[in-house]
């Protein structure tokens, strides 16, 4: 098993995109056990026993996992009885459990990952390149997917692994190499190497952690939620309205429509960073969604600085102090065609230095965003290059300073280091600190453990649409979280202090630096 | 940073020249299956440009293709489809013309007031596919498509004898339009005829558009919307307010596009009005891209080649078929949409590694200077 790790634009992506047959090198050679090769389509890497995981499933949602697994490779075993042999019998052999016939939007994250895993071991994969698999991932689930990997492992397969938690990675690598800048910068035994270490190779410096330094929060309510609760599927977007009552299959349990967001209720002060810890699906893109007013709630009201804005447009919220870094900037936070100074009007059309009045100002944008490139060191030749020519470190920077440029006073940061390599995770947390100690009051949705515990005042859980548990981030261990955010515990969970030791190595916790 | 401009220039360029020579090749080969000479009827038709007569005619027919162009065109850049421009176009003509046929204002008031009614006329009923598609979320393609049908029908009857029609001969017109609504051109004497005074009404839209869509709030909404509805959202667009003012905006183009022949030639609506003007714009804004620049030479290569084709009929020793030019004008359009998603995505890929390249080369020089 061997792990590849490097900053974000190291080259990571280019590299297993070529070993894949997406891409065709410009130099150099590959070579399959011993024999040179060269793929001009994932098709020949398949033919050559390699496969992919990606990142983000490849799964049709509404066929069963039978059919998803045969899909695009019928001529291998046929659609029917055979097809179905085969997939129970990787899945005995490697103890993945997958059940042939179970409905791809019935399985939880774990287990589409491990019909992902099947798919490319059905179409005869002996090198499996898993893309960042532990990301959408609670802890337990990891664990279960590495017991999987060294079965694989045991069977003779080989897997090759990107990771940006460095913990896994040497708990699970046999050989690490690190990459940085589109170049090996060096290789790692596991048992010799420590999590810093291995970061400093990285990134060439030190290693930041997500402390956040004395508390800072106030008693002056910033944000206050109070029953908010959203329906399935009860906006609209552009071009297709859905109606909350008017649905033929949202009411499948006796006439009740599922509620993705059940009754919320929480207060952020200014001054506070609030930590929202879950599994995703869960309803944070909802109550990220209620928050910012694209989809609104169906009912609870929503008030800001003591107003309610629960009738408030986007903009008008966006204009009165609320920042918001998208979870997926791709979708939501960049025009990747758009010159850089245009990403840089986006969401603040309306206020200086974008615009006078109803005309727009480029020069003043230009301006601006020459000032972000500068304070948030987005690596980037020039202004005018496309949003989509960054690596998604530097597009995240340039949202943050974007967001941060209109001195918010409240900020939805969703998985703001998402992606992001180590360097310029250390600088956006800085960045929130410093906006904190101001008396920003923050939002922070995240899949990293890590982040959360290390950047939030106070932590909740969510999970199937409420929040059922806190937890205080000073105490508080990802394993405790990630079983409340699969919703074995609820209510405040207490540190239990068992096994002291390795518990408090778990994780950065929050003190003064 | 001058260098990547330059690049988009060259990358905006690539895709409608590759277009355009793929058409020709094309087109050759359609000669040569047939047993034509491949070459001949385009130096015909390239002939044409130096009569001076031709050149009024392309200009005056460019201008109609022009307006109803930007019409798709503000649609085609928020990903709105307003195929529907036909129907706004030939409907705001006749309406037009009955207000002006049975009003008499002074000129200076009349020609606004008949730009008036014109706009009004498309908006309105552009406006109804937005209605329905923001309502009921019914898709702009078929509304406006529905619309057209409609819009013919609606027309057949308001010209009528018993309604608003006139019989001249046995073409059904409007009656002839009170002269203070006509709109003098540039007489450019007696064999050559004489330009459209409403081609600067063309020009002046081009330009209003361009300020519109690249200096103004609403134009970077209405741009963000088109490059990733969800990011707009996010940035605090109102969708459904969009979707309607852009429906209503593009039909009220649109309504304007038969008036520089309306006011400036015709001055009646009758059953020769030009039809099908809607859908050849849908062409000339692809091949434009959506650019005011580009679209204005497209729309005069197309009404090149509607005017310059004729000749091909008389030509000796051998006529050609003037459909050639149709044939021609189908390839590019088919040719643009395949150029054009070629070279975007090879202009991405390219910017993005350039983009690479030269971070890593900056990396690399500020290693050898901390050496």
């Amino acid at each position: 098993m061997h792990a590849l790790v490097g900053e974000n634009g190291a080259g990571k992506s280019t590299l297993m995109k070529i070993l894949y047959g997406m891409q065709k090198p410009d130099e150099g050679t590959i070579a399959v056990d011993g024999e040179q090769v060269s793929f001009s389509s994932p098709a020949d890497a398949i033919t050559r026993g390699i496969g992919m995981v990606h990142q983000h499933f490849m799964l049709a949602d509404n066929l069963t996992v039978l059919e998803n697994v045969v899909l695009g490779s019928e001529k291998l075993y046929g659609i029917g009885g055979n097809a179905r042999k085969k997939i129970k019998e990787i899945s005995d052999r490697y103890g993945l459990g997958v059940r042939p016939d179970a409905l791809v939007e019935d399985l939880g994250v774990a287990d589409r990952q491990r019909v992902e895993i099947l798919k490319v071991l059905f179409r005869g994969a002996k090198t499996l390149i898993l893309d960042e698999p532990t990301a959408v991932l609670v802890p337990q689930e990891v664990d279960a997917l590495f017991d999987n990997l060294r079965e694989l492992k045991a069977e003779g397969l080989s897997v090759i692994f990107i990771s940006h938690k460095l913990g896994e990675v040497l708990s699970v690598a046999d050989d690490i190499t690190v990459i940085r800048r589109g170049t090996t910068v060096g290789t790692a035994v596991p048992s010799e190497t420590t999590p810093r270490q291995l970061a400093e190779m990285m990134v060439g410096s030190e290693l930041p952690t997500p402390e956040t330094a004395e508390s800072t929060v106030t008693d002056q309510a910033v944000i206050t939620v109070a029953n908010l609760t959203v329906f399935a599927s009860g906006g609209a977007s552009l071009g297709t309205e859905a109606e909350p009552t008017g649905g033929i299959t949202l009411a499948p349990e006796g006439g009740e429509i599922k509620r993705v967001l059940d009754d919320v209720s929480f207060t952020i002060h200014a001054g506070e960073v609030m930590g929202i810890a879950g599994v995703e699906g869960n309803g944070q893109t909802e109550l990220i969604d209620a928050l910012i007013g694209t989809k609104n709630a169906d009912s609870g009201t929503l008030a800001f600085l003591g107003e309610d804005i629960t009738p408030w447009s986007t903009r008008k919220r966006r204009e009165s102090g609320v920042g918001y870094i998208p979870e997926d900037r791709h979708r939501q936070g960049l025009l990747l065609e758009a010159p850089l100074w245009e990403n840089r009007i986006l969401g603040h059309v309306t206020e200086a230095p974008n615009a006078k009045g109803f005309w727009l100002n480029p020069k003043g944008a230009q301006d601006d965003t020459r000032r972000i490139v500068e304070e948030f060191d987005v690596r980037t030749p020039g202004i005018d290059v496309t949003a989509a020519s960054l690596s998604g470190g530097n597009q995240q920077k340039l949202i943050v300073g974007r967001e941060m440029s209109h001195n918010p006073k409240f900020l939805i940061a969703a998985h703001p280091t998402r992606g992001v390599d180590v360097g310029a995770q250390a600088q956006i947390w800085d960045r929130i600190r410093e906006a904190r100690r101001e008396g920003l009051a923050v939002l922070l949705i995240s899949a990293d453990l890590d982040e959360l515990i290390g950047l939030s005042d106070t932590l909740r859980v969510i999970y199937n649409g409420r929040l059922v548990a806190d937890a205080d981030p000073a105490t508080v261990t990802p394993e405790e979280l990630g079983s409340a955010m699969t919703g074995a515990a609820t209510g405040h969970l207490e540190h239990q202090d068992t096994a002291d030791t390795t518990e408090e190595a778990a994780g950065p916790e929050d003190e003064a630096r | 940073m001058k260098k990547f401009d330059k690049e988009r220039l060259l990358l905006a360029v690539a895709g409608p020249v590759m277009a355009l020579v793929a058409a020709i090749l094309l087109t050759s080969v359609v000669l040569i299956a047939s047993g034509k000479s491949p070459i001949e009827p385009y130096t015909l038709m390239l002939e044409q440009i130096g009569y001076s007569d031709v050149q009024v005619l392309i200009v005056n027919q460019a201008s109609l293709y022009y307006i109803a162009a930007l019409a798709v065109a503000l649609g085609f850049r928020m990903n709105l489809f307003n195929i529907g421009v036909d129907g706004q176009y030939r409907l705001a003509a006749m309406t037009t013309a009955v207000v002006g046929a049975h009003m008499d204002l002074p000129a200076f008031l009349q020609v606004p007031l008949l730009l008036l009614v014109a706009a009004l006329t498309g908006g309105i009923w552009a406006g109804v596919a937005g209605v329905l598609k923001v309502t009921r979320g019914v898709s702009e393609v078929v509304a406006t498509i529905m619309l057209n049908a409609i819009a013919t029908s609606l027309i057949a009857y308001l010209t009528l004898p018993e309604v608003f029609g006139e019989l001249v001969g046995d073409n059904k017109t409007t009656g002839l339009m009170k002269e203070s609504g006509w709109v003098p051109g540039i007489d450019l004497g007696q064999d050559v005829g004489e330009i459209y005074g409403l081609v600067f009404l063309a020009i002046a839209l081009g330009l209003v558009y361009w300020i519109v869509l690249n200096r103004t709030r609403f134009g970077f909404d209405l741009r963000a919307t088109g490059e990733s509805e969800s990011a707009a959202a996010a940035s605090g667009v109102d969708a459904k307010r969009m979707i309607l003012t852009v429906m209503i905006v593009s039909g009220a183009v649109s309504g304007l596009a038969g008036l520089p022949l309306l006011l400036g030639d015709a001055h009646t609506y009758s059953l020769s009005f030009p039809t099908g003007v809607g859908f050849t714009a849908i062409g000339i804004a692809l091949l434009g891209r959506n650019n005011p620049g580009g679209i204005a030479l497209a729309a005069l290569l197309w009404a090149f080649l509607d005017k310059a084709s004729p000749a091909l009929d008389y030509a000796t020793p051998e006529p050609y078929e003037k459909e050639i030019a149709t044939i021609m004008q189908g390839l590019i359009v088919f040719a643009v949409v395949i150029s054009y998603e070629v070279v975007r995505t090879w202009g991405l890929r390219r910017q993005q590694k350039r983009v690479g390249e030269e971070l890593a080369a900056a990396a690399n020089t500020k290693k050898e200077v901390a050496v």
